[in-house]
């Protein structure tokens, strides 16, 4: 009984991440006047969430997850438009959609060096770009998906401007990934992963297949981008271009990154890191906040991002 | 139709200057560099604001602008780069856009967010025009220039890798750092040395397709794939490979804007993507190294 305690032990939640729960579930309800600023915050952690799981624990390098992020968005909007305007289906059928792109391109990133992966998905997040460029008729082009018109959530609660409605719809969402993601991770199929990430050619000596997970972890990602990308859809109103476009890969990346990479809580958060950061800094200079993000990021790089967040490691010793 | 030909290969050939230093760093020092584009961007406004504001005539500008980006790609190697070349690939991607990003608000800031043409001299605004109908072919001088200065470039660049005792420690390097440092090849200095001319080039680049491409803040993202581009589907271990890369996505991009301009860059990216596809490596691929 015993041993199997030990084993156990590290997937059993620790009182502070209840704690953080807790406080994070209690904000929409204390901060309701930043309901919006909360919804968005959890919005990007979902997103970094699921970057986390190919980034951090199956080591895949991708500039092109906003793919997933857009594919979710406008599947949720043109769903509400023309189907039902209810947002647990748009959410569903978002997911879905985002998850089976996801798997159609999985093949894509099994092969070939890092720098091929960055490629391919950027290309992915690209051709998808433009496709919705393309097609203005369905997606209004760049001008944006606009005029999508959410029913009440659960039939009983309408989505209001002050985002209180909104606020813990999405972080409702983002606990229930959190959950599942943390099952998941402790599980026999996440301690794979996190082996795959590490050693490929020992993970196939021992009889499991690699690219089945791959494709598994790329598709469930997807999926729970798309999940983001359908909040932020449902949440505002509005999908337009800037879904697919490579700035928004690239910032949840940046997020990721702040957080810790690996790590379930990482994208929480840099989310909440990056977005209040964001927030600061825009509140200075509104246009030049790109500098002083690039500076902070080169820095990070070039200390190692192990020791700057441990400023008791700055003065000992390298080992 | 010869007309777009020609005109596609000369826009290939300024992608392939431009990706050249980027081909160097990331094929032999194994350093995925984003910020390359930032180099040319730098180029690219060296020479606009030489011969707007100083009245250098534009031939002038072009060794100018050459010179200056490759002091300061060599400055930044020695200061910035250099703790960055044995991190894994994903510090090196966000290390190089953040670098991107500190480039593009920099710019911004110091010259103005609005797009800066160039004045060319009068004799690159000819026009030649040969033969008639569906095959008459037109070429501007100044693209005629351009693919000119590209092939000497290309040439003597290969036989500067190939032939030459700095290309032989250069790849001696490249293969295995320490046995190279053994053997007395100062490691440090050649990759410095390379860092500078790949940036020096990609500010040649800049400087040579400011009038084409249009120089703005946001230059090094929005051509940023392109270089990517090149260097992903050519392969990075040759000169060849980035050529043909370049001339392959020159002419695609000439072509698809011109017959499907709805379409955009849409057969661009699918054929990188379809090529990645079939060789993960890369078009051109040297054998034998690790």
């Amino acid at each position: 009984m015993s041993f199997q305690t030990s084993l156990l032990a590290r997937s059993r939640w620790r009182p502070w991440e209840i704690g953080a729960w807790v406080v994070l579930w209690a904000l929409p309800l204390v901060a309701g006047q930043h309901a919006a600023l909360i919804n968005e915050i959890a919005i990007l952690a979902l997103f970094a969430l699921s970057l986390d799981l190919i980034l951090g624990y199956a080591g895949i390098v991708s500039l092109g997850h906003a793919a997933f992020f857009g594919m979710g968005a406008y599947g949720a909007g043109l769903f509400a438009k023309h189907v039902m305007p209810d947002p647990l289906m748009g959410l569903l059928v978002a997911m879905v959609l985002s998850a089976l792109v996801g798997f159609i391109t999985s093949p894509m990133i099994v092969r070939g060096t890092d720098l091929t992966r960055l490629m391919v998905t950027m290309g992915v997040a690209l051709v998808l770009y433009e496709l919705a460029n393309k097609f203005d008729g369905l997606t209004g082009g760049a001008d944006g998906l606009s005029g999508v018109v959410m029913g009440p959530l659960l039939g009983r609660f309408d989505f209001d401007l002050g985002a209180r409605v909104a606020s813990a719809y999405s972080m409702a969402v983002l606990f229930l990934a959190f959950v599942l993601m943390r099952r998941m991770v402790h599980s026999p199929f996440g301690s794979s992963l996190q082996a795959l990430r590490d050693n490929r050619l020992r993970l196939s000596a021992i009889g499991l297949s690699v690219n089945g997970r791959l494709a598994a972890v790329y598709t469930l990602a997807a999926a729970l981008a798309g999940a983001a990308g359908a909040l932020l859809t449902q949440t505002t109103g509005f999908a337009s271009l800037d879904a697919f476009e490579f700035h928004r890969s690239a910032d949840v990346m940046l997020a990721l990154v702040i957080g810790g990479v690996g790590w379930l809580w990482g994208g929480i958060v840099g989310a909440i890191a990056f977005k209040v950061l964001h927030d600061l800094i825009s509140a200075v200079t509104v246009q030049y906040w790109t500098f002083w993000i690039g500076l902070f990021l080169v820095v990070l790089m070039l200390v190692g991002r192990e020791k700057l967040f441990r400023p008791w490691t700055w003065w000992k010793k390298r080992s | 139709m010869l007309t777009l030909l020609f005109d596609g290969i000369a826009f290939g050939m300024l992608l392939f200057v431009l990706s050249l230093g980027l081909a160097v760093t990331m094929g032999l020092m194994n350093f995925i560099n984003l910020a390359h584009g930032a180099f040319a961007m730098a180029g690219g406004y060296i020479l606009v604001l030489l011969m707007q504001k100083a009245g250098w005539p534009f031939l002038a500008c072009l060794p100018a602008a050459f010179l200056l980006t490759a002091l300061a790609g060599a400055g930044l190697e020695r200061l910035l780069y250099r703790p960055m070349y044995g991190k894994p690939h994903l510090d090196q991607v966000l290390f190089s856009i953040g670098l991107v990003f500190m480039a593009v608000a920099g710019v911004d800031y110091f010259i103005g967010s609005e797009q800066k043409n160039v004045q060319l001299p009068e004799f690159f605004r000819q026009r030649f025009e040969l033969g008639s109908g569906a095959l008459s072919l037109g070429m501007g001088s100044y693209r005629l220039f351009i693919v000119a200065v590209c092939v000497v470039l290309a040439l003597s660049l290969q036989a500067l890798l190939a032939k030459t005792r700095f290309g032989a420690r250069l790849r001696a390097a490249v293969d295995d750092p320490r046995v190279a440092a053994g053997l007395g090849i100062p490691v440090d200095r050649v990759f410095m040395l390379t860092f500078a001319v790949g940036s020096g080039l990609a500010g040649l680049g800049g400087a040579l397709g400011a009038d084409l491409l249009g120089m703005e803040p946001a230059f090094p993202l929005k051509y940023m794939v392109y270089f990517l581009i090149v260097c992903a589907v050519g392969g990075t271990s040759s000169i060849t490979g980035p050529l043909v890369a370049a001339l392959v996505l020159g002419i695609a991009d000439v072509f698809g804007k011109y017959y499907v301009p709805k379409l955009g860059s849409f057969i661009v990216y699918s054929l990188m993507i379809a090529i990645l596809l079939w060789r993960p490596q890369g078009l051109f691929v040297r054998q034998g190294v690790r």
